[in-house]
């Protein structure tokens, strides 16, 4: 019973809080709202039993999103807008859409219904064979990363045109060592280091934040967790690191040529392992060929995809982040 | 298993490899080489595929290992490889084409990131063209779409950027509206295979939720493939591009989502939902009509050369969205030729116009008075190119118009319609064409214009002229495309 | 469970309501990207709601599970990791062109861009 009451409490929560994104004219407001509307959205994961969705929404959406944003927002520095443009073309567009989904909707299965067509078609067939044919206890990442590996193979894919698209944009100036001084640098970049609580406290957190992210990195077979989540955990420690005792220091702990190298060697890394596979007389991606015991070639092409993942996702949400972060020092 | 059993997988493996490598590159024109040996190899693959598949067969390659419908299934015959080769063709003849200009229009810094978004632009096509599972056209769809997003980006005007803002938010709702189609579809079958949604929506007794995956995923795929009246982001994107990015995504990127278009409208919804064929003639027919008519149109009014083509394009999708509504072999045919086909004109014009944006440093058409006499091979290139669109005996683009019209004339007094649209649109093509080849052949350059240094290098003047060759070859000996679109065509409808 | 029913889909309507109606009716650019990740939000809780099962858990098989376990279908789960991913790939493709027309205009309201091109 309380569960059915916290879900309809959560859901309306997120269309209040959409609406309320909607009419806000502080773009400041706007994007703090929307890391609430993200972190309700987890939440609502969570309840509807999608662990590892809830954890890479909460992450991805309310954490990485967000700190984007921010950095835009610094960039174009503009925190009001004028008022709405009161059209009709919007207005009729989304009425429509509205319409149309509610009319379809009404012949969706309810919530939870197991007879409903989705439940009885391949998922059980994932239940039943993953302890078989791959071993592994979260039948998420075994349907991820192998039985649906080539869809996550774009997907790192995704994330590295992503890079390479803040790269072109926002380009790879590089900040003139000889003209101006180091001191001088720090002074221009934005810090909080004379803020003493958040830098002690942020200090001592982002240790704990790179570890709880290379645990969820390797644990993720046997809980919630995976090279996406992890990714952006570690990141998201560098990225406090950053954002505590500066963009230049922030580049001194992880080098731009390094988050660079880990973003293609991510990437190089998963469809290397499909290579291999080819080589080995298997199908792209077909880890049971890599070893005698199919098995064991699964754990171990599934790691080593993972780990691709992760190099991919932390090097590309720390590189996205600096080029904001130092387009903002002139 | 062998190295031919494995192509299916190499087709889209090689250029997702060598991107990250090209990234690495950083040395002066090595990205470029490497996006050049990643397309070549694409195409070379992409013909060897379609030699397979031309007698009829199908191929399936399972990813992974694992059989459709628990993994993901390639799934290659005529139609796939007939656009594969279209998109890996195009790329690499664009990069190859295009070394001078791309140097002079996208800077020496953001190469290795250019370079690598074109290799995976042209992955995500393929993927998209060449994959059996609905939510993987999605995954590749958005590779294609942000590395296109990025090609566009790098034109050196700045409205480059505001094209591209505007090209990522339709786009991205479009992406948006087809993964809700595919939403839909999974609650309704519960599987993601196209062979096997197919085989289980005869079953769906929930039809609403069928049809409203069909209403989002056309709308969705509409919105990408710029049909009219949901083309406003097209021709600002194809007119700020770097030149050699237009040649690209003119040739290849609206093809491949009309093809999803045909795929999925064909493939699991015509037989299963009733009066799908009249649903989709009344959506796509008025839409294909006004294309035509709106693109020619305001192609006329152009100032600027590039965005004149681009209208033109407008246009030329209204063909092909007329083929699709029309739901039979000859109309289908007709479509998929024209994609094909339209894509070899079309490419071929672009890089006239490159080569001319590359010697007179604009392409406002006012400016480019004389090129008649001052590039004689391009300008007749260009020529050529337009007698395509108009649809004259001897270009490929009499032989789409020609199917078109045998499909219009099955169709009774609905038919007589469409053939008088296509053939007024046609004159219409005229008046364009026509308002291009008088600047240039009939009019002065103004005295004080700057001379210009001659006809286009020969590196930019031959990849023209071998498309324009095998554009005429094809008008003469259609058979290598018609086959393979009768070829798919017959097996989207079910006939075989 | 019964009373929820279809109440996750119509919240899914009205999400996408609103974000198609922020991202086209607002001229400021970051607002109407705010917009594109509600909307794209809006479909990950389409896909969720389907994930669920009555009386399951998370689809983890643990060792000592009883044999007649339910656990929650694992397929959405895997389509919407790989969509978030793809809508913040998008978001900062989308931030940066913001950026760069912010440098390039002075301004990122769409109506003003829209005039200083029209001068142009």
């Amino acid at each position: 019973m309380m569960t059915i009451v916290f879900s309809l409490f959560l859901l309306t929560m997120l269309v209040l809080v959409a609406v309320a994104i909607l009419r806000t004219d502080n773009l400041f407001t706007a994007v703090m709202l929307s890391g609430i509307f993200s972190l309700l959205m987890a939440a609502n994961f969570f309840v509807l039993d999608a662990a590892d969705v809830a954890l890479t929404e909460a992450v991805i959406g309310a954490g990485i999103s967000t700190v984007l944003f921010l950095g835009a927002l610094a960039l174009t520095a503009e925190k009001d807008r004028s008022p709405p443009v009161g059209s009709w073309v919007p207005l009729i567009s989304a009425s429509a859409l509205g319409a149309v989904i509610i009319y379809g909707v009404l012949q969706a299965p309810r919530l939870g219904d197991p007879n409903a067509v989705v439940h009885n078609h391949v998922a059980p067939w994932y239940l039943e064979k993953t302890p078989e044919l791959i071993d592994v206890p979260n039948v998420v990442t075994a349907v991820l990363a192998s039985f649906r590996g080539y869809d996550t193979l774009g997907e790192v894919f995704v994330v590295f045109i992503a890079c390479m698209g803040v790269m072109a944009l926002l380009g790879r100036v590089r900040p003139r060592r000889d003209s101006i001084k180091l001191t001088e640098y720090e002074e221009r970049s934005r810090n909080l280091r004379h803020h003493l609580i958040p830098r002690i406290v942020g200090k001592m957190l982002v240790p704990f934040i790179v570890l709880f992210g290379l645990y969820v990195q390797f644990h993720g077979d046997f809980g919630p967790g995976g090279g996406f989540q992890a990714g952006g955990l570690i990141a998201a420690g560098v990225i406090l690191y950053s954002l505590l005792e500066g963009d230049w220091r922030g580049r001194e702990l992880v080098p731009e040529w390094f988050s660079s190298l880990l973003v293609a060697l991510g990437a190089l890394l998963y469809a290397g392992v499909g290579v291999a596979c080819m080589l080995k007389g298997g199908h792209f991606l077909n880890y049971s060929v890599l070893f005698e015991d199919p098995i064991k070639g699964q754990h171990v092409g599934i790691l080593l995809v993972e780990l691709g993942v992760g190099m991919t996702v932390t090097g590309v949400m720390i590189t996205v982040f600096h080029a904001f972060a130092r387009r903002g020092v002139r | 298993m062998t190295l031919h059993d494995q192509l299916p997988a190499l087709l889209v493996a090689v250029p997702l490899f060598t991107a990250p490598i090209a990234y690495l590159l950083r040395a002066h024109g090595l990205p470029w080489a490497a996006a050049v040996a990643a397309t070549v190899t694409a195409f070379i693959i992409a013909c060897s595929l379609a030699a397979t598949v031309y007698g009829g067969e199908t191929i399936i390659y399972e990813m992974g290992g694992w059989p459709a419908p628990y993994g993901i299934v390639l799934h290659i015959d005529a139609l796939s490889a007939l656009i594969a080769m279209l998109v890996t063709g195009s790329s690499a003849a664009a990069l190859i084409f295009g070394a001078k200009s791309l140097a002079d229009e996208v800077g020496e810094e953001i190469a290795p990131s250019f370079f690598a978004a074109w290799i995976l632009c042209t992955a995500g096509l393929t993927g998209m063209v060449i994959t059996g599972d609905a939510f993987n056209i999605f995954v590749f769809m958005e590779i294609s779409s942000l590395s296109t997003y990025i090609l566009v980006s790098a034109g050196p005007d700045r409205r480059a950027l505001v094209a591209t803002y505007r090209y990522i938010i339709m786009g991205t709702i479009g992406a948006t509206f087809y993964l809700i189609g595919v939403g839909f579809l999974y609650m309704a079958t519960g599987s993601l295979n196209t062979v096997d949604i197919a085989a289980r929506v005869g079953d769906v007794t929930e039809v609403r939720l069928l049809l409203v995956a069909a209403g989002f995923i056309t709308v969705g795929m509409a919105l990408k493939a710029a049909v009219f009246p949901l083309h406003s982001w097209m021709p600002n994107a194809y007119t700020f591009a770097p030149n050699v990015v237009t040649v690209f995504i003119a040739a290849a990127s609206a093809k491949v989502s009309l093809y999803v278009l045909m795929r999925i409208d064909y493939a699991i919804f015509y037989k299963n939902i009733p009066n799908h064929e009249l649903q989709l003639a009344l959506l796509l027919i008025p839409m294909g009509i006004l294309a035509l008519f709106a693109g020619s149109m305001l192609a006329i009014y152009e100032k600027n050369l590039k965005r004149l083509l681009a209208y033109s394009s407008v246009a030329q999708v209204g063909y092909i969205a007329l083929g699709i509504a029309m739901a039979s072999v000859s109309g289908l045919t007709a479509a998929i030729v024209h994609m094909f086909n339209h894509g070899l004109i079309k490419g071929g014009m672009f890089m006239a116009v490159a080569c001319l944006a590359l010697r007179y440093r604009t392409v406002n058409i006012a400016n480019l008075a004389g090129a008649g006499r001052a590039m004689p091979w391009t300008m007749a290139a260009f020529v050529i190119g337009g007698l395509g669109l108009i649809g004259v005996p001897l270009t490929p683009g009499f032989i789409s118009k020609w199917y078109l019209v045998l499909g219009a004339m099955e169709k009774g007094w609905l038919g007589a319609v469409l053939v008088a649209a296509i053939l007024l649109s046609s004159l219409l093509a005229v008046i364009y064409v026509w308002k291009v080849v008088e600047v240039a052949y009939f009019k002065e350059p103004r005295a004080n214009a700057t001379p210009v240094e001659g006809e286009a290098p020969l590196v930019m003047l031959i990849p023209t002229w071998i498309v324009v060759l095998a554009g005429l070859w094809i008008a003469i000996d259609s058979s290598l495309p018609v086959t393979m679109a009768t070829l798919g065509a017959e097996t989207l409808l079910g006939a075989r | 469970m019964e009373l929820l029913g279809l109440y996750n889909y119509f919240v899914f309507a009205v999400l996408l309501m609103v974000g198609l109606y922020c991202i086209l009716a607002r001229t400021n650019i970051i607002k109407s990207l705010i917009g594109l990740s509600i909307f794209q939000g809006a479909v990950f809780l389409l896909y969720i709601s389907m994930d669920k099962i009555d009386g399951g858990t998370g689809p983890i098989i643990l060792e000592g599970a009883p044999a007649d376990t339910i656990y929650a279908n694992p397929l959405p789960q895997v389509l919407i990791l790989t969509a978030i991913v793809v809508g913040i790939s998008t978001t900062a493709l989308g931030l940066a062109v913001a950026v760069r027309i912010r440098e390039a205009y002075g301004t990122i309201e769409e109506d003003k861009i829209q005039e200083m091109d029209r001068e142009q």
